[in-house]
This record gives structure tokens, sequence and C-alpha cells, in this order.
């Protein structure tokens, strides 16, 4: 376990350092020059390439990638081009908000994704079960920016419940959370079925039925507890695909995220910003992955960590 | 599998006969032949052209039109009539989705193929590098490279496709190791096949239905992240109407105007569901050990 760990560990570092060389790539061959977007349309040439030797960027890229790892190495991820604030001190004030808005995206994802896959699973082949396997199918096929304006319009412009975007209260995390919680509820429905389904076929659940007890009892005291262990493994991937997507939530409901900076930093070109959200998310993809991994053989012990 | 018969992609009849018992597959091909024909006859079909700006597309304060017997969908913010814009926008969606798809099928079976028959340190540097892939935000990475290149329809299908092959080099790649040890793979090399024969001619077939199903399902995400670039501003640039620049360009509009956001998304979400419908039952069909599971 140890010895897994640690050569997992070591992989996600390389795996870390291969993102931050790719997108460093990415952006040194960008088009867009962010120093004619600091220095402003009517800079002189003087101007331009003063700018450019303070920040560096006159250097040959491995020089300029070598000075950012170095950075990186001793917690400094660069200063913001256009704010001149650390973007470490950025990211960190962005980032309990994200680290929110995925708590109660995974919560509203669970309860409805585990409640469609439980009822799916107890009807199944039924209508109630075609209905939400149908449904499923429709989430998963439904993109988060018309979800989210769809949920914007009925339930803050038109029923006027939560507010129509904006980050403070626990009003403004309802309709984010639950756009990202009916968006990813098809998965775990699905997976919840299936896993339901094995565990119900089991005799230990016969003969819970032959004792006696109410259906009900049987399903929701015997039955998902076991079914739910492999759904729970999932939720490491789900953080990946989580980070994957707030840009487009955080943008609609201004919510103010890294997914929102990381937004704002693309239109404005400013680099080191683009740099640290991208290594943020993939930290936080690849822990999530680990741990969808580690926890693996506590749930089912027939596999053996390699 | 009911009555035992042996389906596979070599007879397609089959297939298709247990397709169309399967009622959801047979409405997501009903409506994916309903969108390809409107793609395609959309000269025909469309009212008006999709970039005329119409003077009485207007309401006198300037205002968009709300459905109504003549604007069937109502016009845009530019007095332009939104189902002629949609027909053509079936266009964007499709060529996207078949060539950004069909673009990461490629890379992806080349690099599961590759990395799955030679093993070794090809296979090593292959896989360590669609961990690199997986481990990107995925739209993150889109959005950057769409920013980096100006976006026309091809760059977008590019980026879509360099973002998208990775899992289906993974798929790929599981299941050319598992033929490969296969001792009719072992035959035919003691029979002297090439290389290049025992890939193409041998293993290939064999997954042919995995890139069918993934081919189908891979579909439907493509649109999807057309359209959600095309949404943020950097996918398909209009004029050319896109059904996710269309929502980008009258979301200012989303309260008083809903239908110019609503309508287009509906057919978002109508493409993507009638492919995932499809290769879900493909799923089904072309894998029996799959049946059932999510």
């Amino acid at each position: 376990m140890a010895a897994y760990l640690a050569r997992r560990l070591v992989q996600s570092v390389l795996i870390l350092l291969g993102v931050s060389l790719i997108t460093f790539l990415l952006l040194y061959v960008l088009p867009a020059d962010p120093v004619r977007q600091i220095a402003g349309r009517s800079a002189t040439p003087e101007t331009v390439e003063n700018i450019r030797r303070q920040l560096g960027l006159d250097q040959p890229f491995l020089v300029q990638y070598g000075r950012y790892l170095w950075g990186l190495l001793h917690g400094d991820m660069g200063r913001s081009y256009l704010q001149k604030t650390e973007v470490a001190a950025l990211v960190a004030s962005r980032l309990p908000a994200t680290l929110l808005l995925m708590l109660g995206a995974i919560l509203s994802e669970l309860v409805i994704g585990l409640s469609m896959g439980i009822a799916a699973a107890v009807w199944r082949g039924k209508w109630p079960d075609q209905v939400l396997m149908m449904t499923s199918f429709v989430t998963v096929s439904a993109p988060q920016f018309v979800v989210s304006l769809l949920m914007l319009y009925v339930f803050a412009v038109q029923l006027r419940w939560f507010p129509i975007g904006g980050y403070g209260t626990f009003a403004h995390l309802v309709l984010p959370a639950l756009t990202l919680g009916i968006l990813g509820s098809g998965w775990y429905a699905r997976m919840m079925r299936s896993s339901m389904i094995d565990v119900l076929r089991t005799d230990f659940i016969r003969t819970a039925r032959a004792k006696g007890l109410s259906r009900s009892r049987v399903v929701l005291r015997h039955g998902l507890p076991n079914a739910i262990l492999p759904v729970i493994a999932m939720i490491g991937i789900d953080i990946g695909i989580f980070m994957g997507g707030i840009v487009v939530v955080e943008s609609v409901f201004g919510w103010p995220g890294i997914g929102q900076l990381a937004w704002q930093a693309i239109q404005r070109v400013d680099i080191p910003i683009i740099m640290g959200v991208t290594l943020v998310s993939a930290c936080a993809i690849v822990l999530g992955n680990l741990l969808a991994d580690v926890l693996a053989p506590f749930i089912d012990p027939r596999i053996k960590l390699r | 599998m009911a009555n035992g018969s042996v389906v596979s992609a070599a007879r397609p009849a089959g297939v298709i006969s247990r397709l169309a018992k399967h009622k959801p597959a047979v409405f997501g091909a009903l409506v994916i032949l309903g969108i390809v024909a409107a793609a395609i006859l959309a000269p025909m079909i469309a009212p008006f052209a999709p970039d005329d700006q119409m003077f009485d597309g207007l309401t006198l304060e300037g205002a968009p039109m709300p459905p109504d017997g003549k604007f069937l969908m109502g016009t845009d913010l530019l007095g332009r009539d939104l189902f002629s814009r949609i027909l053509y926008g079936a266009r964007t969606s499709l060529v996207i989705g078949v060539v950004a798809n069909g673009l990461a099928l490629l890379i992806g079976t080349l690099v599961g193929l590759t990395a799955g028959y030679f093993g070794g340190w090809i296979s090593a540097v292959l896989m360590r590098l669609t961990d690199l892939m997986m481990a990107f935000p995925a739209l993150l990475l889109a959005i950057c490279l769409a920013a980096i290149f100006q976006p026309s329809l091809w760059i977008v299908a590019l980026v879509i496709a360099l973002v998208n092959w990775v899992q289906t080099a993974r798929v790929i790649y599981a299941e050319t190791t598992a033929i490969a040890a296969r001792d009719f793979i072992a035959a035919e090399r003691t029979l002297g096949a090439g290389t290049g024969r025992i890939l193409f001619r041998h293993i290939l077939p064999h997954l042919m239905p995995t890139i069918i199903v993934w081919g189908t399902l891979g579909i439907s995400t493509t649109v999807l992240l057309e359209a959600t670039l095309s949404f943020l501003g950097v996918g398909v640039q209009p004029p050319t109407p896109s059904w996710g620049n269309i929502i980008f360009e009258n979301q200012t509009y989303f309260q008083s105007a809903p239908w110019l956001v609503f309508i287009p998304g509906a057919a978002i979400i109508l493409l993507a569901l009638a492919f995932n419908l499809v290769g879900d039952a493909l799923r089904d069909v072309l894998d029996p050990t799959q049946r059932g599971r999510a």
C-alpha cells in the first residue's frame, strides 16, 4: 500500500509537470500578445519592449519555463499581468467559492442520482424504470449552459425564488449547485441502478424478504449500504469532471470561483492566471483519480492495488 | 442473448433488426434522420435566408419578434428568422460532429492500437501521454486552444478532436492488449503474417464494435463541446449560424425573448440525446457482456 501510494504520487507529480509544460508551451505560442494588452493601443514600441523585458518575456522559452518552475517550487505562481497581484493569492481567494460549489454540486448529484437509481432498480423493467432511465439520458445529453439558463429563467426570472446570480448566501448556491446536480445525476442514477439490481439478486436479500421484512426496509437497510459502495468510489472521478466544466457554470451564475477567474483571464490574455488555474484544476483531477483508485480495494476487497 | 444468435459488425442486417426492437434507439435514429434531412434540405425548407436582417423582423421598439405565423420560431436580435438559422445551424453541428469525432476516433484508435499491440516503451510513452491528457481540465484546454488559433469551423473541429481522443484510446488499448495475447494472433505470427496484416486484418475487425459504439456516443460529446465553445464565443463565429452561437448572440435578451435561448438549446439536447440513445443501444446489441450496465 505504502509503496503503491509512493509510486502513484511520483506519477502524479510527473503528470502535473507534463501538464505545466504543455500549457506553458501552448500559451507561449499564443498569437495574441499579452504585452500589447498590458501596454494598450497607444503605447510606443519602446514602452512595449520595456514591459516585455520587465516580464521576462524576451527570454527564450526554456528560460521562461525554468523560471516558472523554480517559482512554483517556492510556492510562487507568478504575478497577474493586469491586476499586479500574486496569482497564488488570487487563486487562494477564489478557491473557497469553487470548493463550496463542488460540495453543493456533488451532494445534489448524489441525492438526485441515488434516488433515481434506487427507484429504477426497485421498479426494474416497469414504466418508472423506463421514465427514469430516459431522464438520465436527457441529463447527460444537455449542455451545462442551456440547463443553467433554464434554471435561471424558471426559478430566478419567473418565480423569483432565488437570486439571478452572485455569491454570499445559501440562496445563491442553490441554483448553480442544483444545475450541476441535475446534470451529473444521470451517471450516478445508472450506476446506482445496476449496482442495486446486482445486490437485490443476492441470497441474503432473499433471506431478509423471507423473514417477513418490508420491501422498503430490505431495499434501504439491507440493499443500499451494499449497493452504494461502488457508486461512492466514483466521487473521485466526478471531482475531475466537475473541475473540467466549472468555467461555464461559474460564468453564467456569476459565481466568483476559479472558473470565472480563468474565463476572465483568457479574455484578457492574462497568462499567469490561466497557467495557475489550469495547474490547480489538474491537481484536483489527479487527486480525485488517485482517491478513486486508492478507495477501490477498501470497497471491493477483490481488487488488489498493483 | 435471447435467441442465442451471434451478432457481429460483419452482419449488419442482424444489428439493424435488433436495433429496430429497441424503441429508444428507433426514436434516436428517426431524430438523427430528421436533423440530417433538415440540414441537407435547409435551402429548400428555410422560409428566409439565414443572414437576412429583415425590416419587419423587429418590433417598433427594435426587440425580437416572438414566434407567430410568419416567423415560426420568432426572430433574433438582428431581425433574422430563427427557424431558418436553426436549420442552417444543424449543418454546423453535424459537420463538426462528423469531422471532429471522426478525427478523434482516428487518433484514439491509432494510439490505442499501437500502444496495445507493441507494448514496451511505445505503450509506456503513448499511455503516459493519455494519462497526461486525462489530467487536463478539458473545457479549459479547449477554450485556450480555440483562443490561440483564430476560431473557424475547421479549427474548432480540430480542437475538439485534440481534446476528445483520449477515452477512445484507453478503451481500444485495453481491448487490443487482450486480443493481441490470444492464440490466433500468435498463430498468425508463426505463419509469417506481417505486423500490418495482423493489426489491420486480424485485430482491427475485432475492434469494430467498440469503434462503432464509441463513434456514435462520441458525436454526442462533440456536439455538446461545440455548442459550449460557441456559447462562450470561442467556437464557430457568427454570422455562420451554430446552435451554440445563436444562444451566445442572443443571451442578453434571454429574459424578454426566452425562445432565442431555449429553441436552439432544445435542438442541441435533442441531437445529443439521439446519438446517445443509438450509441447505447448499439452497445447492447454489439457487446452482450455490457448489457444492462451503466
